[in-house]
């Protein structure tokens, strides 16, 4: 079974030619078929590799791509218990959001590109978390930077998508940029890489930790662009101009955890890199916090979401920043069922509302939209870190081994704690103001208001199962930390430094405690004002407080980016144009040409003459003169 | 020689049939004109791949080789051979002159005999460049394919064709004549023990360049730099060309940017590198640096053009400055040949992407009236499939990978990380800025809703179709299955640094 693994990459991509290459020939009934089809078949196929692997570590070859002498990198596949989670995920996740699109997208007409473009996305993720090299990791990588580009611009007539692609994809390759090197820093060092001979590299040179510094910071570089952690992640929130199940997918659930799957990846390198690490576990938590801080005062129910992602992103990077690979890796887990259980929700929502996406038009959505209402509900009890929803379980791991972390490691968790309050308090802010109250409308749409076809609710409902029990995987207790014992065996030559879960004890049980009654607190307050007192976001900007006016614009950091990078990038260049290189560089140029000017009337000649003749002479010389030696 | 029973070997064959098809077109008349070339074209391009195919992949020294006296007085030889560099080469300029004589298909240009009897001659010279193991011979080809290019430009070309095309001629052949000078020089040091003769055989070049002093060395260096420089053109030589690209007829600007500026880099690994190993010590950092001065500033440049043809023109330069940056970061001591490797594999991937996006302007410019991209918009809602394999040539030159582009500019980049992490970072920033405007062009001539004079794009026609179709089999499957060019190169990657020994003391 194991060494089919190469098929699951190959499934989705097949269904990519497919639809791809048959476009409009092919009827919605067909598209579906082969669009869900392939990645259902890739998600039974890892179930399979699932309960094949007992704790190995398997490398697949499917061929060599290319040999430089000094450096050979193949097309192969590593099937561990990281990489194997990671393809559960996706696939299982993958099947079930584009189950949801069949409904969603119904009645779009370019559905056939749609489902070409998610399976080329399932297809390169996969590519990322299962090849066994970097430079297989980073085709991965940046094709799913092409898909994410191409579905955030699905709807390619509208100017401001396609800035928000365009930006998506650069701000990306800034990211890229830092792996690139990273990568290459790697090669110098080890000279392969393979991540068996790298890891191992690591492992007997663990001394040279400068080095391990660098190459961790480049990579993580890369992660900040792909996860949107600061300061590159202001791509993320334009990016839900895209389709909602795409959101869903790629800037939720999957494509923005590529960041914490190469971190844990190469968790031998960062446990060897204690500086580059601190600058992880940072601007982790900075981001958590700032990025919920932002999602206090957004109205557009998406943008809400997205903040939270964003934020919780950097919850998954502080833990691993602190060694607490496992979780990082749980926390996107349980981020990827609750995360896409909200984004598919919301999804309904604006089905429902016919486009609409502003929440102070919403309201009392809860009884037109029973089982939307109840699996959104589930899933902000998870997100927000309420016992025994998914989120708690792993945000709690990660928030334990925050605090026994040396040095900031306390103040990182008073930092996290203050997040997830943020978390729950504007969670259900949005929730009460979506789905309790009075509709705040149009006739029209409130005359439209209908639950969402089975093909939509299904998906929601699996979803909201699995947020609300999937946290049981990781009870905080070293012998049921079922997660941990699964991953444990694949962190290789990380595992004499990794820690082992958080336990029981009594400090942690104190901080549990803490944590739960902060969120409770949080969503009392919520209650208070959203639910209890009908509190409406203000319409107009100059009723807001100053302060609550800076967040609401985000700090307006896009302005500031604008103004310092993108403005004077285009002014610069501009200018260089206009007078450096048209007057000065070909001025000195025509200056000396001018000098000889002369020949110019030799050019006349040749202008006049017949260009056939002089060719013909010229052939024939040139032949003449060449053949000599054979007369 | 041994051949000489079974007559001149292949390369003779492929330096001299298209001679001989460029003379034989001059005789075509008519509308068939066209597709004569193109068969010409695909005979020559199979006969290359009968060279590709007889080449021994592991063999260490220059293949098919023919070395004949030629004048004899001035020792120089009609010595031609093919190596994996060269063959990569040959491949290049065999394989998109089919391409290029196809995208005509749909222009009418006028005396059309005598513009593919041109092409047929430039190729002829083209492959000679490529394959020439003589410095004079070298030069003389090197020459040749200055000629015919000029008077496609001249006769073909746009608006303001003759100034722009006579300040290309100027420079470029004043850059040629530091190149003879500096070849020259060399051959006056080739005298073997106390005898008078010299000779322009290659090797015997290597051994006169690399006793030379240093200063000497230097003037060698700096000669044979000027002659590569101008031709790709490398900053701040480089103002001749986006003039010339934009005036030039669309084939003219593929022939020039397609395969005529790799004269230049191939001249930089084969002629200038083991030539000179004192002054590259001492100098390659200078030149390293023009060349990433190259990638950012032409990559800026590009950033604010309005005329599409003008845009790429830019990055090109651009593109070719990071070739030549993996060339010339390239140290004895690193020994790091994966730039080299990368400058060769991207030389080939470079050619292949520059001519399909020409073509792309092209079609746009005969479908709309105009390049410029303000004017055009929501090309995508009326011709999809022009879309995708616009998109694939983007993805190409923006070097996504699996697609042609990535693996040269990988093993560019990581060249010159070796030899510095500074320059690798500044070098890296095209992969940046290529994305920021080749997506902005994108967007701007193909996203949003249609105007009146895109509205009416249509779907591409038959050939322009087969154009695009094959440029992006190629973008795919050299992305894909890059190991038939990387294969051939590695080995004589190594041989030709392999004879570079610091001779100084």
């Amino acid at each position: 079974m194991i060494q089919l693994a190469w098929l699951i990459p190959v499934l989705p991509l097949l269904g990519f030619a497919i639809i791809g290459l048959g476009g409009k020939k092919l009827s919605k009934g067909q598209i579906s078929l082969v669009g869900c089809g392939s990645v259902l078949l890739a998600f039974l196929l890892s179930l399979g590799i699932f309960f094949q692997l007992h704790g190995q570590s398997e490398v697949v070859k499917v061929a060599s791509w290319f040999a430089t002498g000094r450096l050979s990198v193949d097309f192969s596949f590593l099937i561990d218990p990281l990489s194997v989670l990671f393809m559960l995920i996706i696939t299982g996740v993958g099947f079930l959001i584009h189950l949801y699109s069949t409904g969603y997208m119904h009645d779009d007409d370019g559905y056939h590109r749609f489902f070409s473009y998610m399976n080329l996305f399932v297809f390169f993720m996969l590519l990322l978390v299962m090849g066994s090299n970097y430079i297989l990791m980073f085709v991965g990588w940046e094709g799913v930077g092409l898909c994410s580009y191409l579905l955030i611009g699905f709807w390619f007539k509208n100017t401001e998508y396609n800035n928000a692609a365009k930006k998506a994809f650069i701000v990306n390759r800034i990211g890229d940029l830092g792996f690139l090197l990273g990568m290459i820093l790697i090669y110098v060092t080890f000279k392969s890489l393979d991540f068996s001979v790298v890891f191992k590299g690591v492992h007997d040179n663990a001394y040279n930790q400068s080095i391990y510094n660098t190459i961790g910071i480049l990579l993580f570089i890369g992660a900040c662009g792909k996860s949107a952690q600061i300061p590159l992640y202001t791509w993320l929130p334009d990016a839900m101009a895209g389709p909602t199940p795409v959101s869903a997918l790629i800037h939720a659930a999957t494509m923005v955890t590529s960041g914490i799957y190469m971190i844990t990846r190469s968790s031998v390198i960062f446990i060897n890199a204690p500086v580059a690490s601190e600058v992880v576990a940072l601007i982790g938590v900075l981001t958590a916090v700032f990025a919920a801080t932002i999602g206090l005062f957004q109205n557009d129910i998406k943008k809400v979401l997205a903040y939270s992602t964003v934020s919780q992103l950097g919850y998954m990077f502080l833990g691993l920043g602190v060694g607490a690979f496992t979780g990082g890796v749980f926390h996107v887990m349980t981020h990827a069922f609750f995360k896409a259980l909200l984004f598919l929700c919301a999804g309904s929502v604006i089905h429902a509302m016919s486009g609409e996406q502003d929440i102070r038009r919403m309201g009392g959505l809860k009884k037109a939209l029973p089982i939307t209402h109840l699996t959104f509900l589930i899933g902000t009890l998870a997100i927000s870190g309420l016992p025994p929803f998914s989120g708690f379980f792993s945000k709690d791991e990660i928030l334990g081994h925050v605090y026994e972390h040396e040095g900031s490691g306390k103040l990182y968790w008073v930092l996290g704690v203050i997040g997830s309050m943020l978390t729950a308090f504007y969670m259900f802010r949005l929730y009460f103001l979506t789905f309790h109250g009075k509709f705040r409308g149009t006739h029209e749409q409130e005359h439209h208001l209908h639950e969402s076809p089975k093909s939509m609710t299904v998906p929601l409902m699996i979803l909201a199962g699995l947020a609300a029990v999937a946290g049981f995987l990781g009870i905080p207790n070293a012998h049921q930390h079922l997660l941990y014992n699964f991953l444990e065996p694949g962190y290789g030559y990380a595992k004499t430094w990794i820690e082992g879960p958080s336990h029981f004890g009594g400090e942690e049980l104190k901080l549990m405690l803490i944590a739960i009654a902060s969120a409770g607190a949080a969503i009392y307050l919520a209650f208070m004002i959203y639910r209890k007192n009908n509190v409406l976001p203000k319409e107009k900007e100059e009723d807001m407080p100053k302060i609550q006016r800076v967040i609401f614009h985000k700090y307006y950091v896009d302005e500031f980016y604008d103004a310092v990078i993108r403005k004077p990038l285009d002014w610069l260049s501009e200018m260089f144009y206009k007078f450096f290189e048209l007057k000065f560089i070909d001025g000195i140029v025509n200056g000396i040409g001018s000098g000889v000017k002369w020949m110019g009337s030799m050019a006349r000649y040749v202008q006049t003459g017949s260009i056939g003749f002089y060719l013909f002479a010229m052939s024939l010389a040139v032949m003449l003169i060449f053949m000599i030696k054979f007369f | 020689m041994t051949t000489a029973l079974i007559g001149p070997p292949l390369v003779a064959y492929l330096v001299g049939l298209p001679l001989v098809f460029a003379l034989l077109m001059l005789f075509a008349k008519g509308e068939g004109v066209k597709r004569v070339a193109f068969i010409a074209s695909l005979v020559e391009l199979g006969l290359a791949l009968f060279a590709y195919y007889t080449l021994h992949k592991n063999s260490l020294s220059p293949q098919l080789s023919m070395d004949v006296p030629w004048i004899t007085s001035l020792g120089v030889d009609f010595n031609v051979a093919i190596d994996g560099i060269s063959m990569v080469l040959v491949l290049l300029t065999t394989i998109l002159v089919p391409i290029i004589i196809l995208s005509s298909f749909r222009n009418n240009y006028e005396n059309p005999s005598t513009f593919y009897a041109l092409i047929m001659f430039m190729q002829m010279a083209l492959i000679g460049v490529f394959v020439a193991r003589d410095g004079f011979l070298f030069y003389i080809f090197w020459e040749l394919a200055l000629i015919p290019i000029y008077f496609i430009c001249l006769m073909w070309g746009g608006e303001n064709r003759g100034k722009i095309t006579f300040k290309f001629f100027v420079y470029t052949l004043t850059g040629s004549l530091f190149m003879l000078a500096a070849l020259i020089y060399l051959y006056l040091n080739t005298s073997i023990g106390d005898t008078n003769i010299h000779t322009f055989d290659l090797k015997a070049l290597y051994l006169a360049g690399q006793k030379l002093l240093p200063t000497e060395q230097t003037w060698v260096f700096w000669g044979l730099f000027l002659g590569f420089a101008i031709k790709m053109p490398i900053f701040p030589f480089h103002t001749w060309q986006p003039d010339t690209y934009v005036t030039a007829p669309t084939q003219g600007t593929m022939l020039l940017s397609g395969i005529m500026l790799k004269m230049g880099t191939y001249g930089i690994i084969r002629w200038l590198l083991p030539m000179t190993p004192a002054a590259w010590a001492s100098w390659g950092t200078t030149a390293l640096l023009l060349c990433v001065i190259s990638i950012i500033y032409a990559s800026c440049m590009a950033l604010v053009q309005k005329d599409f043809k003008r845009l790429i023109a830019y990055s090109s330069i651009a593109h070719v400055g990071l070739i030549a940056a993996g060339v010339f970061a390239f140290s004895p001591d690193k020994n790091n040949v994966e730039g080299i490797t990368g400058a060769v594999v991207q030389m080939f991937s470079h050619g292949i992407n520059v001519v399909g996006l020409f073509f792309i302007a092209d079609i746009l410019l005969s479908r709309t009236g105009t390049r410029e991209l303000d004017k055009l918009g929501g090309i995508r809602n009326v011709s999809p499939q022009f879309t995708t394999l616009f998109m694939i040539i983007m993805l190409g030159s923006v070097a996504l990978p699996l697609t042609n582009g990535f693996v040269g500019e990988f093993l560019l980049i990581n060249g010159v990380y070796q030899f510095s992490a500074t320059m690798a970072l500044f070098a890296g920033l095209t992969i940046i800025l290529g994305a920021v405007y080749m997506l902005r062009s994108f967007q701007a001539i193909m996203l949003g809703n249609t105007k009146t004079i895109t509205a009416s794009f249509g779907e591409l026609s038959g050939n322009e179709k087969t154009v695009l179709l094959v440029v992006c089999a190629a973008v795919i499957i050299l992305g894909v299955y890059p190991a038939p060019l990387i294969s051939i190169i590695q080995n004589d990657v190594h041989q030709l640094v392999s004879g570079i020994m610091p001779m100084h003391s």
